[in-house]
């Protein structure tokens, strides 16, 4: 048997997936026709939480907890669908909206009548301007089909669909820069509380959910919560979408059942680094995961035990450094995405980003001393937990994963090494 | 900030992060709040027909009219090449909002530019993934082959002394499948060598369709083939 498991990916290069034809051929739409019909929205939120399943875009909330912290009642409710993909490594998201588009707007409609949401905004990331346009066609073949618009499918709710071009910025990933950002404003994040699920878009009751946790819905409404637990681990059930990337020989998205090990993933299915190299370190989900080193490799993928090493799973982005790679200069590479993405509204992230790029610049040149190795880890520390969003954080815990695991890489490029060497 | 008729010294237009201090401190006393225009009445603006319709079409799409802020510079930065200043009044008229709103909105985004670009955008991906996968040398070889500056190219961007190419060294562009790759007008290809970068710039000087067969568009999944599906999914289909 194959060591992928296609359940998002079921058909993915059929031709005419993005099609609303051949997409209900096969059995798409469906879903949405039983909640429709005969399952009561009550029913729908109960069957989402029963299903377990976990945000797949980076944090991995309960996708049914969230929905239900929305309140019930009659009001302007929304819905987001976070397609802004940012996370350095990850492009699952591109591939699920590009090739099969009705997947995404199925579970959208689905996720809309649970929480009673009148608006879905699909927020894309305006770098994916070919696929935002494939995505803007498939809308509207499922407004024409009465799947999506004032009147889903004679039910009497109303449910419009709107794909939004983002214009370029990470931040607007996180969930309340996304929703200021589709407010028509600059993206900068929101002090919480108050959490969009309470007041989000618009000041209404807002779910913000990724994509591929959407487009898990329709096939959890098809089959039942109770199907979907036989797939993966306790703590982390279903399918997951891992875009592998770097050093690997066939890079590209992977469907794997969670709980698989890491090793699988790396070597089975993307072939491992090129020949006669090894894993040196690798990022499990994400630039803004922790690194893990060859032998975590054998980890089963899941959540838990990803957060158990110290790391996460994040958005499932498995990035492959092999020997052939220095450390200080990926960690250099990673801290610049960050100082580029910050987005200034508060000091820790603003300044932190700043100044480690700078120091790491420094440890690349071979201008550094000892301490300020002790002030990269110290800097670090000083964001974690320390700003509006995560953004800081997520450059601080790989750099300081980076500096703690591969301690001997940058103490070799320090100054006192370069002038014993000279 | 006050655009009328240049009264922006060119020297001035440039991000602010590459200004000398005493260019900081002339900015500076350029912006005169005093001088803030407000919203600007639509019979006083030429506003194109078309870029009207587009916006006021967007504005209707939202239960908020400001949410049409971005679609608007979108369609701003297609009709003249990037937001100008113009442009920004034309947009700012027909929301009903100030210019000064929009410029500030078109500032915060990577892909909007507010100063003058090359009309072919070339986005270089120089990420992770990519770096470990050839992206420096990728970038170098746009470039050269467009003539733009590499070490403007790698930090905000660079336009050809032609003015047909706009080169920037990219934050990950999500397409590290094929890696190292590039956006060119806002169409992915990958992996790219240094001949696919002289080959696609050649491709745009001539109108040709460029590099067909590294288009991501015609990628199929990593996995291969379809495989047989896994009987707990086998099951519940055939029901």
């Amino acid at each position: 048997m194959s060591a992928e498991t296609r359940l998002l990916f079921r058909n993915i290069d059929e031709p005419g997936l993005a099609g609303i034809d051949t997409y209900r051929r096969l059995g798409g739409y469906r879903a949405l026709e039983r909640a429709t019909g005969e399952i009561e929205p009550g029913d729908l939120l109960e069957s989402l939480e029963g299903s377990g399943l976990r945000g797949r875009g980076g944090a991995g909330f309960s996708m049914g907890k969230k929905s239900s912290f929305l309140p019930r009642g009659e009001m302007e409710k929304y819905l987001c669908c976070n397609a802004d993909e940012s996370e350095p490594g990850t492009f699952k998201d591109r591939e699920l909206m590009q090739k099969n588009p009705h997947q995404l707007i199925e579970g959208c409609v689905i996720a809309a009548l649970a929480v009673g949401a009148t608006y879905a905004f699909i927020f894309i990331r305006g770098e994916y301007w070919e696929i935002a346009d494939l995505l803007d066609r498939a809308v509207a073949e499922a407004h024409e089909a009465g799947f999506a618009g004032s009147d889903v499918l004679g039910s009497g709710c109303r449910v419009e669909i709107v794909v939004h071009r983002g214009a370029g910025a990470y931040i607007c990933g996180e969930e309340t820069a996304l929703l200021d950002s589709l407010e028509g404003k600059r993206g900068n994040p929101r002090l919480k509380p108050p959490f969009p699920a309470i007041q989000g878009l618009y000041g209404g009751p807002t779910l913000i959910n990724n994509v591929e946790t959407l487009a898990n819905l329709p096939h959890i409404v098809n089959n039942g919560a109770e199907w979907f637990t036989q797939f993966g681990s306790e703590q982390s059930l279903g399918t997951k979408v891992v875009s592998v990337s770097g050093c690997v020989q066939r890079p590209g998205n992977y469907e794997i059942e969670l709980g698989i090990p890491a090793r699988e993933i790396v070597y089975g299915l993307a072939g491992g680094p090129p020949e006669g190299r090894r894993v040196k370190a690798w990022f499990p989900g994400g630039s803004s995961a922790p690194v893990l080193t060859e032998a975590e490799l054998d980890l089963p993928y899941t959540f838990e035990a990803m957060a158990e090493a110290g790391s996460m799973l994040g958005s499932g982005a498995i990035i492959v450094a092999d020997e052939t790679v220095s450390i200080p200069e990926l960690a250099l590479r990673t801290a610049r995405f960050y100082q580029h993405e910050s987005c200034g509204k508060c000091t820790p992230c603003r300044e932190g980003t700043n100044w480690t790029v700078k120091m790491l610049e420094r440890v690349a040149n071979r201008e550094a001393t000892p301490m300020d190795l002790e002030i990269i880890s110290s800097v670090q520390e000083n964001i974690i937990g320390n700003c509006l969003c995560v953004l800081g954080d997520a450059m601080a815990m790989p750099v300081g994963s980076m500096v703690a695991k591969f301690r001997s890489e940058f103490d070799e490029l320090l100054e006192r090494q370069a002038v014993l060497a000279a | 900030m006050s655009f009328e008729d240049g009264a922006q010294p060119e020297h001035l237009m440039r991000p602010t992060d590459e200004l000398s201090a005493a260019q900081r401190r002339e900015l500076i006393a350029s912006m005169r709040p005093e001088d803030a225009e407000g919203v600007p009445e639509l019979h006083e603006v030429d506003v194109p027909p078309e870029l009207r319709e587009q916006i006021e079409e967007a504005m209707a799409r939202y239960p908020q009219l400001r949410s049409a802020a971005i679609p608007a510079l979108w369609a701003i930065q297609r009709r003249y090449g990037w937001c100008t200043p113009d442009g920004i009044r034309q947009a700012a008229a027909v929301m009903g909002v100030t210019p000064g709103y929009l410029q500030s909105v078109a500032s915060f985004y990577d892909l909007f530019a507010t100063v003058p670009i090359g009309r072919h955008k070339v986005l270089v991906c120089h990420n992770i993934s990519c770096w470990m996968n050839g992206a420096d040398d990728l970038l170098r070889s746009f470039c050269d082959a467009t003539g733009a500056d590499h070490h403007d190219a790698d930090h905000h961007g660079a336009t050809s002394p032609d003015g047909e190419f706009f080169v920037k060294g990219f934050e990950c562009l999500g397409a590290c499948d094929i890696a190292p790759m590039a956006s060119i007008d806002e169409a992915y290809y990958g992996p790219l060598s240094g001949e696919d970068a002289l080959a696609a710039v050649e491709a745009l000087r001539s109108g040709a369709e460029v590099l067909p067969e590294k288009a991501l568009s015609k990628r199929q999944a990593a996995g291969g083939p379809e495989p047989e599906p896994d009987p707990r999914i086998a099951e519940v289909e055939s029901r």
